[in-house]
């Protein structure tokens, strides 16, 4: 069973309909014994990233959802929840991540050519980084998932499992022994998102 | 590099398809669930469903063909008509939608992007403008674009962008069923006037039209059409396949 993670950020219907069209079972909670006996966590998210972290802080899941991924169990943050894997955010001053992923999270127009439209918002295509990562063992590289998002991690290489061309080779998705991250959204990829969502939900 | 987009849309009315649609292969040829699917699976990037119901009993009907849709078809949805208030943003976000696009509600309530982008995003607001040249003057239109608003449409829509609209789809009416090609003067204007994505509607008639659109004006980020995709005059496959022949990115 895999647990959603609700800390009232982000809309999470598809997200839960996407679990339950591969068959695997999915709760949406904010429940403390829920998030411990679950199988893998994933933690969504939309919106700003200060907004989100003291959402997580307030309702007490913050420190709860490091000490699950540090005993070992899969985690996936998906878009802002994949940035809030990392040490800090500079999305509108500086903040600081959970801590689970090594890197920051910083502007996209630090990163990219000016006069490239930000967000970036579209299907891009995943190449990928330091071999192939279990949770793309169903995709190929070079397969399209849809980005919409101003920021991404940074200083983060030797975590990096795929990146895309946006003017600039941006961080895809990370990974970090059982705590993975993907700035795309899989819920909303077709085919392929579903695919890397089996993989994760494979994981034990 | 990210890939331009091709998005069909679907009018509904009291939870069905309306437009008679002309597919093989398909057993409800009106059904909003099996349509997306087929529109899906055939490499539509996106889809727009636009409600137009005038009544509670078609908007409730709506809602649920659009849970019915967002729990089976995994790609953006976008979402229009009827959208006055934030609620109206709440009410479909909560069914599935990614994106909900307003027209005639933004003209009435000027502070109703600021206020959804607040709250849900920018990335969740599209603005959606029919424009028409007046006297030579690109103008706004509201309802459906029966009536003249007076406003001027680059100012307009740049003041959007401003309050926090993540996109814009724009709709010339002047090339809109002429089928002759999309309006590219008008989307240059818009395109530079603002640096978000940009979407262009109104007047594909073939698919070399999207060809024409996407070479002659690489800012455009997608093209949106409804009756040349549901009449089967031009197959989602056979453009993407098309289009990449041509040099344009797109995803297969």
């Amino acid at each position: 069973m895999t647990a959603i993670i609700d800390y009232g950020v982000g809309n999470l219907f598809s997200l839960k309909s996407s679990l339950s069209y591969i068959g695997e079972e999915a709760i949406v909670t904010s429940n403390e014994k829920e998030i411990r006996s679950a199988g893998r966590l994933i933690l969504p998210g939309v919106g700003a990233f200060a907004d989100a972290a003291s959402k997580l802080q307030e309702s007490g899941m913050f420190e709860l959802i490091q000490k699950e991924a540090r005993s070992g169990k899969p985690l996936m943050g998906i878009c802002l929840g994949m940035q809030m894997l990392f040490d800090k955010s500079f999305e509108y001053g500086e903040h600081a991540g959970l801590g689970l992923v090594h890197g920051e999270v910083r502007p996209i127009s630090q990163a990219i050519p000016a006069g490239l439209k930000i967000p970036q918002i579209g299907w891009n295509a995943l190449r990928f980084r330091n071999g192939v990562s279990p949770i793309f063992k169903y995709i190929s590289e070079d397969d399209f998932v849809y980005f919409v998002h101003s920021y991404y991690g940074t200083l983060c290489d030797e975590h990096t499992i795929a990146d895309t061309e946006y003017g600039a080779y941006l961080t895809a998705a990370v990974q970090d022994g059982n705590v993975y991250g993907c700035q795309f959204h899989p819920e909303k990829s077709g085919p392929v998102g579903l695919s890397i969502l089996r993989a994760f939900c494979e994981l034990n | 590099m990210i890939t331009k987009r091709i998005i069909p849309c679907l009018d509904v009315r009291n939870g069905r398809v309306v437009k008679g649609v002309n597919f093989e292969g398909l057993n409800d040829v009106n059904s909003p669930v099996e349509l997306a699917r087929y529109y899906s699976e055939s490499g539509a990037d996106e889809l727009v469903f636009y409600d137009i119901t005038a009544s509670a009993e078609g908007r409730a009907l709506f809602t649920d063909i659009l849970r019915e849709v967002a729990s089976n078809i995994f790609i953006p949805l976008t979402v229009g008509g009827g959208i006055n208030t934030v609620e109206d943003f709440d009410r479909v976000l909560k069914c599935g939608a990614d994106k909900v696009s307003v027209n005639s509600g933004a003209i009435r309530n000027p502070s109703l992007i600021g206020e959804a982008a607040k709250r849900y995003g920018n990335q969740c607001v599209v603005i959606s403008a029919d424009v028409k040249r007046v006297d030579g003057v690109f103008t706004v239109f509201a309802k459906g674009g029966r009536e003249n608003t007076g406003m001027e449409a680059i100012e307009w829509i740049r003041r959007c962008v401003g309050d926090g609209a993540g996109e814009v789809v724009l709709n010339s009416i002047d090339t809109d069923g002429v089928k002759g090609g999309f309006d590219l003067e008008m989307l240059r204007a818009v395109c530079e006037a603002v640096r978000v994505p940009v979407i262009a509607s109104g007047g594909a008639g073939k698919a070399q039209d999207f060809v024409t659109l996407f070479k002659g004006l690489p800012e455009v980020d997608a093209g949106l059409a409804a009756s040349i995709f549901h009449f089967g005059e031009v197959k989602i496959s056979d453009l993407k396949t098309l289009l990449l022949s041509s040099g344009i990115n797109v995803r297969l």
